[in-house]
């Protein structure tokens, strides 16, 4: 039987994830220091970006999505594909009424 | 080998599941059971009850449309009894049904495992079944009586109304998460259970649509979940959601509730479409035709279902734009469909065909979900659903794909499996009278709907003009004649297993997969030794008849 | 098919990781969705009033929305460094962590209470007439905000209650270098209610 204990994987260092959190204060510094500037249409887009960015060092690093199998990885993009789709087809309707 | 020794029976064999004596025995052997099988048991003896009292539902609005007018019932009453006939069929029956009976009990024999990944999560989904049921019920006797929503509970009059919408929802949000449970169990058990040389593609096909439910089951019932859950919110906190009088967008409601509820469909005859490619090689005695295109097109209905649910709401005030997408995506989901039903027939020209019961129910489900899946198909040309949007052909096309589709093949899996299941044999011409009662009933029930529904009759009306009688009165007769042939079948099944012939037999119909390998009725972790898979299912010489005396483990 | 019997298998208790760690991704997946519809429900109605929304976030409080986002982005911090202290065998300093996480944790709800009180002593709740009398989309923004946040609430509290149990495992001897999977899992959860809170944040307290 293959080894199904995690044992090995999955484990960094004490230093990688403090200095995630390091760069997640950050952009959460930049996010609202930039909420304070006038950008009009853009202010939406770049807090999804900058969310995103944080969501996605939260994904890979603190929930060690970076070392698991690539199943994983897939699942993880089906999932978000979803509710893209379902997003998008749904302004599909609505940016046209 | 399980880690507790298995007390044998008195021949030295190890017992089945049904006799196995676990850390608890009697009733709660059961109730308490992890084990996938009894599980499925469970869920069939709630999921079948919840089907003939959905059916009575069903039995008694026919009775009052045979004719014009007020004939047994107020309008309201009606109501109430279509809002419940429906909720019942499709939470307690349809969407549960064949993934929580047979993929309960099958899918890990099929993969050559001893239960599914979480069995614990397994019964605990199988609680919130229950659970669920218990609120609908509790929906019908509290105070202010069954909802009368229709199963859409459509905004605003499900904010409105006076009746217990609250237990209807909270019903359908327990049984919501069950399924995702459910959904989660199989995916897992999939990836990580199959038995050593079990590869993708030597995987049964049932498998694979187990597979794609499930996927679906996970991703697209929460939004079921928070849609219903926001609804229950506007109503007792006054939220402003999607109340239009606080501001909301009711089409909003719509979308997110079809959002889930098309890809619902899904979920109920995927697993059907899965079974069909088991019985037909069976008793077709020839391998599948085009194995690998029906395992895609399990992935790809899952894929494509998830994109066309705005179908049902092209005269609820969508955008042109939104209309003509979902009109495009919603011919396109119909192509994998299409292949399935081509491969099937392809499997059995040039077949030696046993018309067995199971066989029987699985060619009326070609037929019958050719008709549900074309009248779908018109649905989807935007000019005519824009006549045919809340009449009696709507009725009728669906269910001729849940009924005549799903429904059917639960029938045929409740013949095929049985014997294996339990380790007893219904009458076999009784079985076969009884399916042409439910044939002949279904159609004459169900077409004519389809009929006044193009002329005009609207759904969900208690009332109708003279002009349409004739067809209710057809379609009330055909269900009494479907009723007839539900309760010899039920009568067959139940007289079976009181006390019909006792079947030992590995493999009475010659099927290749593994459930016919193992002991009938299987014993508590269904193989004595995990098999080595090295070949795929599925390999019939062609025509060559079931010889059970080669077949043993 | 042919089947091949192989030896007996030996007699052990079955154990699968990484497929515990499958079946918890999906379920995270489920919450993420659960959520993926409100915030859903939210573009479509920011969409509809965007001027109104603009108008209703300037009654949220930026400073505490910030806070409460570092006091979240530390316990995922403390989250994951429990399961590093626990697979260097250091069991006191993974509970040290964990208790940590849910101290941070109770720091947040402490902060939304005063937050929400705030806003009820001033007549802004659902169903109030304050609100009612405001535009429709003014309205909705509160709904929205109520209820996302509630629930967002609703599942820190329930992560709690999980990282207290884990607390309990791990005290005990439940979980141990070798056996973690349940702290990691609890891990996923703690995470997935964090990133929900991170699209929450800009889209309810920066949008002015």
């Amino acid at each position: 039987m293959e080894n199904n204990n995690s044992h090995s994987q999955n484990s960094h260092s004490y230093g990688i994830y403090i200095l995630v959190w390091l760069a997640l204060i950050a952009l959460t510094t930049v996010t609202v220091t930039v909420s304070g500037m006038d950008l009009r249409s853009l202010t939406v887009t770049v807090a999804l970006v900058i969310a995103s960015i944080k969501a996605y060092l939260v994904l890979i690093i603190f929930m060690h999505l970076r070392s698991e199998a690539k199943t994983f990885k897939v699942f993880v993009l089906v999932a978000l594909l979803f509710l893209l789709v379902s997003f998008i087809l749904l302004f599909a309707d609505y940016s046209f009424q | 080998m399980s880690a507790d020794a298995v007390t044998l029976d008195s021949n030295g064999k190890e017992p089945s599941y049904l006799n196995y004596k676990g850390k608890y025995s009697g009733i709660r052997g059961w109730i308490f059971s992890t084990d996938h099988k009894r599980i499925g048991i469970l869920y069939m003896i709630g999921i079948l009850t919840f089907f003939i009292a959905g059916a009575i539902f069903g039995f008694l609005m026919r009775l009052e449309l045979i004719s014009p007018g007020e004939t047994i019932m107020s309008a309201q009453t009606y109501n109430r009894f279509f809002t419940l006939h429906g909720v019942i069929m499709i939470f307690l029956f349809i969407i549960p049904g064949i993934p929580a009976i047979f993929g309960n009990f099958f899918l890990p024999i099929l993969i050559g495992a001893k239960d599914v990944a979480f069995p614990r999560l397994n019964l605990f989904s199988w609680y919130l079944y229950l659970t669920g049921g218990i609120l609908a019920l509790l929906s019908i006797v509290m105070p202010g009586g069954p909802a009368d929503t229709g199963w859409t509970f459509y905004i605003p009059y499900s904010v409105r109304t006076d009746t217990n919408v609250i237990f209807s929802l909270s019903a359908a949000f327990v049984l919501g998460f069950s399924s995702i449970l459910t959904g989660l169990n199989f995916v897992t058990t999939v990836h990580r259970l199959r038995a050593p040389g079990m590869t993708w593609f030597k995987m049964p096909l049932s498998v694979w649509s187990f597979y794609a439910t499930a996927w679906v089951q996970v991703l697209a019932t929460p939004i079921i979940g928070i849609t219903l859950l926001l609804v229950a919110i506007e109503r007792v906190l006054h939220v402003g959601i999607f109340d239009p009088s606080l501001g909301g967008d009711p089409v909003l409601y719509q979308h997110l509730f079809w959002i889930y509820s098309h890809p619902a469909v899904y979920i109920m005859i995927l697993p059907a479409m899965g079974i069909v490619s088991e019985i037909i090689p069976v008793f077709a005695r020839r391998t599948i035709f085009g194995y690998k295109f029906i395992a895609f097109s399990s992935i790809a209905i899952a894929l494509f279902g998830s994109l066309v649910w705005a179908h049902h709401m092209f005269t609820a005030g969508m955008s042109d734009a939104g209309q003509f997408i979902f009109s495009l995506l919603t011919m396109i989901v119909a192509i994998p469909s299409a292949i399935k039903v081509f491969n099937w027939v392809a499997t059995l020209y040039k077949g030696s065909i046993d018309l067995a019961t199971p066989m029987l129910y699985t060619l009326a489900f070609i037929f019958l979900f050719t008709i549900g899946g074309l009248t779908g198909v018109m649905q989807g040309v935007i000019s005519i659903d824009i006549q045919l949007h809340d009449t009696a052909f709507i009725v009728g096309h669906f269910h001729y794909v849940m009924f005549g589709g799903t429904g059917f093949v639960l029938f045929a899996a409740l013949h095929y499996w049985m014997p294996k299941m339990f380790g007893k044999m219904y009458n076999r011409k009784l079985a076969k009278i009884a399916f042409w009662f439910v044939f002949v009933g279904f159609n004459f029930l169900y077409f004519p709907m389809l009929v006044m529904g193009w002329l005009g009759m609207p759904r969900r009306y208690y009332d109708y003009l003279p002009e349409f009688h004739p067809y209710h009165l057809t379609s009330t007769i055909g269900s009494w004649i479907l009723i007839t042939g539900l309760i010899l079948m039920f009568y067959n099944l139940l007289k079976a297993l009181k006390s019909g012939p006792i079947v030992t037999e590995k493999n009475i119909w010659g099927g290749e997969t593994l459930e016919w390998q193992i002991d009938t009725p299987p014993i508590h972790e269904n193989f004595k030794e995990i098999p080595l898979i090295e070949e795929s299912p599925y390999q019939y010489k062609d025509n060559e008849l079931p010889v059970e005396k080669e077949k043993t483990i | 098919m042919s089947i091949n019997t192989q030896a007996p298998a030996e007699v052990h208790i079955h154990r699968d990781d990484i497929g515990a760690r499958m079946g918890m991704w999906l379920f995270v997946f489920t919450e993420l969705i659960l959520f993926g519809g409100m915030f859903i429900i939210y573009s479509v109605y920011r969409y509809a009033h965007p001027a109104d929304f603009h108008l209703a976030a300037t009654e949220l409080n930026t400073i505490i929305g910030t806070f409460n986002t570092i006091i979240l982005l530390t316990s995922s911090l403390t989250m994951a460094l429990s399961i590093t202290a626990i697979q260097n065998n250091n069991r006191s300093l993974s509970l040290l962590f964990q208790f940590l996480t849910i101290l941070l944790a109770l720091f947040f709800m402490v902060n939304k209470y005063f937050e929400w009180m705030a806003k009820i002593n001033h007549g802004l709740f659902p169903g109030s007439d304050e609100l009612l009398s405001k535009s429709a989309g003014e309205i909705l923004f509160f709904g929205l905000y109520y209820v996302m946040t509630g629930l967002h609430g609703v599942h820190v509290l329930i992560g709690m209650v999980l990282i207290a149990v884990m607390y309990r495992f791990t005290s005990r001897g439940i979980i141990t270098h070798d056996n973690y999977v349940k702290l990691e899992n609890t891990g996923l959860y703690w995470h997935l209610v964090d990133i929900i809170w991170i699209f929450l944040f800009p889209l309810f307290y920066l949008i002015t």
